[in-house]
């Protein structure tokens, strides 16, 4: 949608996601519906002390920003709101933030299930475990299920 | 041409980055990778599954067979786990 500008961060410090959501809604009279995801991070039945997020500085904000122009050329969106946490992050602390809002809900919902889908899998952030009992832990694998979810907006294209 | 690593290839390798001065016959990101695993123990060692390794030219994600001519920052890195 032309003249939307997407709120794009890549930071360490946690975010406050009902702010996050309220600043993109401020003063809007148009908007219908805003969908929000949190991804949080678990601790993966105690065994996890926390998740390290490794991210390549500059490429990891360009890459959001196309994931976000692919969605709004595809969506009706009147705003949207991409945070990516890296560094030390412990069980219970937000990793990642997708704010859309928009006119009617499908539009809102499917994009925010987009991005996630999208930013899971073209995103350069990686994730690496720090174990409770205090070893070193090994880089988290990507999985084939989280391309099979980003392909199939292909498919629906 | 610098080129930076990120996750285990950074840490196969022992280095976040460095400067490459790779000979002419190096034209692809795959020329790159076959070049770079007779550098030494590590890079053998990040670059043993080489399909798995992904590329990005300058802060954009490329195949192994895009060319590097002119690139200023090639990138290597595992699948992406973020989000």
């Amino acid at each position: 949608m032309a003249g939307l500008r997407a709120t794009i961060r890549v930071q360490a410090e946690p975010f406050d996601v009902a702010a996050e959501s309220a600043a993109l809604t401020a003063g809007r009279r148009d908007l219908g519906a805003v969908v929000s995801f949190t991804g949080l991070c678990r601790d993966e039945d105690g065994r996890l002390a926390a998740l390290e997020i490794e991210h390549y500085p500059g490429m990891a904000e360009a890459e959001i920003a196309r994931v976000a122009a692919q969605a709004e050329a595809r969506w009706p969106l009147g705003g949207l709101c991409i945070v990516h946490r890296h560094g030390l992050i412990a069980p219970g602390e937000p990793i990642v933030l997708v704010v859309t809002a928009s006119r009617h809900r499908a539009a809102a919902f499917e994009a925010a299930c987009f991005l996630m889908d999208y930013l899971k899998t073209s995103a350069p952030f990686w994730k690496k475990e720090h174990f409770a009992d205090g070893t070193a832990g090994d880089w988290v694998a990507a999985k084939a299920a989280d391309e099979a979810a980003a392909g199939r907006w292909d498919s629906e294209g | 041409m610098k080129a930076v690593y990120f996750a285990w290839v950074r840490e196969r390798i022992g280095i976040p980055q460095e400067i490459l001065d790779p000979p002419p016959e190096v034209v692809t990101a795959r020329d790159l990778i076959a070049w770079l695993r007779t550098r030494g123990e590590g890079y053998e060692h990040a670059f043993e599954n080489s399909a798995t390794i992904r590329v990005a030219i300058d802060r954009v994600h490329a195949k192994h067979d895009a060319e590097i001519a002119g690139a200023r920052e090639v990138a290597f890195f595992p699948p992406m786990t973020g989000g």
